[in-house]
């Protein structure tokens, strides 16, 4: 039997009535962007300070920082959504694990998938920042503290500006896999793009049309990303080095 | 009130969780092997001079890269076994489903392997290749016998990081119903009732795992450069 192509199926009213299945798709792309770009900022927050953290001469807190980052990396990211949402609720003082537990349903989903991606994506962005950091000659440092900068001083106007500018090929990369990552959160029943490819299976019974419909949402979601990154990699460029002017 | 943990459930759950651990080890090393072969053949395609299979090997990469897994991974489960029964007019019945997610697991790693291989074989300097050409070599034992070789040996840390990367994806293969160590520690923890300890448990499991496993890696890559 051959199979009958109905590209049409997108504009007819969804299951729920108030929508159609082109709109199901467009939600799950907004909370995949929405996840995502929320997720970017948390890790590149976490991933900064745990990636500073990292080089600086004391022990102890570089040795939480490898702690953090061999924790994140270690342990497949399913798994740790899992966590996040199934375990860590339950491990809260009761009062507030109640409160959480009692939250709307997509906000808890949300949260567990933003924290956990954005903890997760931390660990690789911290491991940039610290191959950025080391990557410049010690000269820098040492001109820094001689010029009578304190430490946290010479990393705020010598090390960071530097470090930052040259790790933007890299984090790149980072912020690609945040949005394919993002995919995973479908198996805790989030709306995103995967999730809605799979319900646009169940629901209209025309699985090539949905599937081709979300994959090419994600090669989009790629392309543009790749496109602006590109930009505002010409833009930061440090020129001297390579890729720069 | 706190919560009250109870471990009892995960020794007598032990066999099963094993068996688990079985699947996830057959899946990574059938990808490893699939995605070293596939991924050369795909690196030494890209960096030819013929065209169709350059762009062929750039389009399948860049297409794989740029698509999750867990899409890859719904793709063939859900739609390629479908497409290839009606292709090939199994019997209804035939289940390709479990295999079909498999494969579609080793092909999207393999566009990964590819290019670490690619940046291998461009990490071996050009007069190589001349000199073999000088010797008398063809190109492909040019490939064989000088450049592959070398550029393998450069490669092993990235190929064994990669393995381990691949071992801590496998756990999304819980999207195709496949039971590996994840789905079964999910499956333990549902029926007791336990899950909190069952996925406390899964991940301390795979950290000891990968944990270790990129310590040695680390310390390969110690003795293979060369000071």
């Amino acid at each position: 039997m051959a199979y009958q192509w109905n590209w049409g199926v997108f504009l007819q009213p969804s299951a729920s009535g108030d929508d159609t299945y082109l709109g199901w798709m467009f939600a799950g792309f907004k909370m995949t962007i929405a996840l995502s770009l929320s997720a970017w900022l948390l890790a590149l927050l976490f991933g900064a300070l745990i990636g500073v953290l990292r080089t600086v001469p004391n022990r102890t807190p570089a040795g939480l920082a490898t702690a953090w980052v061999e924790l994140f990396r270690n342990v497949p990211l399913l798994v740790q959504l899992f966590i996040w949402y199934f375990v860590l609720p339950e491990l809260l003082p009761t009062g507030l694990g109640n409160a959480y537990k009692q939250a709307n349903p997509v906000l808890q989903q949300f949260l567990a998938s933003m924290v956990c991606l954005g903890l997760f994506t931390s660990a690789r962005v911290a491991e940039q920042v610290r191959a950025g950091i080391n990557s410049l000659p010690r000269g820098q440092k040492n001109a820094g503290l001689a010029l009578g900068f304190t430490l946290p001083q010479t990393y705020r106007f010598v090390l960071l500006p530097m470090a930052f500018r040259l790790i933007v090929p890299p984090l790149t990369s980072e912020f690609l896999n945040i949005f394919k990552n993002s995919a995973v959160c479908s198996t805790i029943g989030l709306l995103e793009l995967a999730a809605q490819g799979r319900q646009l299976v169940d629901y209209t019974a025309q699985p090539y049309e949905s599937f081709i419909a979300v994959t090419l949402s994600y090669i989009v979601i790629n392309v543009t990303v790749m496109t602006l990154m590109h930009r505002f990699e010409k833009r930061v460029a440090v020129p001297g080095y390579i890729g720069g002017k | 009130m706190t919560y009250e943990f109870d471990w009892s459930s995960i020794p007598g759950a032990l066999p099963f969780l094993w068996d688990g651990m079985k699947i996830s080890l057959l899946i990574t090393v059938q990808a490893v092997v699939v995605g070293v072969v596939w991924g050369t053949l795909l690196a030494i395609m890209r960096l030819s001079s013929i065209k169709p299979l350059s762009w062929f090997a750039a389009g399948y990469v860049n297409l794989f890269r740029a698509v999750p897994l867990v899409m890859v991974l719904l793709w063939f489960f859900l739609i390629v076994p479908r497409f290839i029964e009606t292709l090939l007019d199994f019997p209804p019945g035939t289940d390709l489903r479990l295999s079909s997610a498999m494969m579609g697991f080793a092909l999207f790693e393999s566009a990964y392997y590819s290019e670490i291989i690619r940046a291998g074989i461009q990490s071996v300097p050009r007069g190589q290749i001349s000199a073999a050409s000088a010797l008398g070599m063809n190109y492909a034992q040019a490939m064989r016998l000088v450049v592959l070789p070398q550029a393998f040996r450069n490669m092993v840390p990235l190929l064994l990081t990669q393995a381990i990367i691949l071992f801590q994806d496998t756990s999304l293969v819980y999207v195709s119903a496949l039971a590996d160590f994840f789905g079964a520690a999910y499956k333990v923890g549902d029926r007791d009732g336990r899950l909190v300890e069952l996925l406390l448990f899964a991940g301390a499991v795979y950290f000891v795992i990968c944990f270790s496993a990129s310590q040695i890696v680390k310390r390969l890559q110690k003795k293979y450069t060369p000071a």
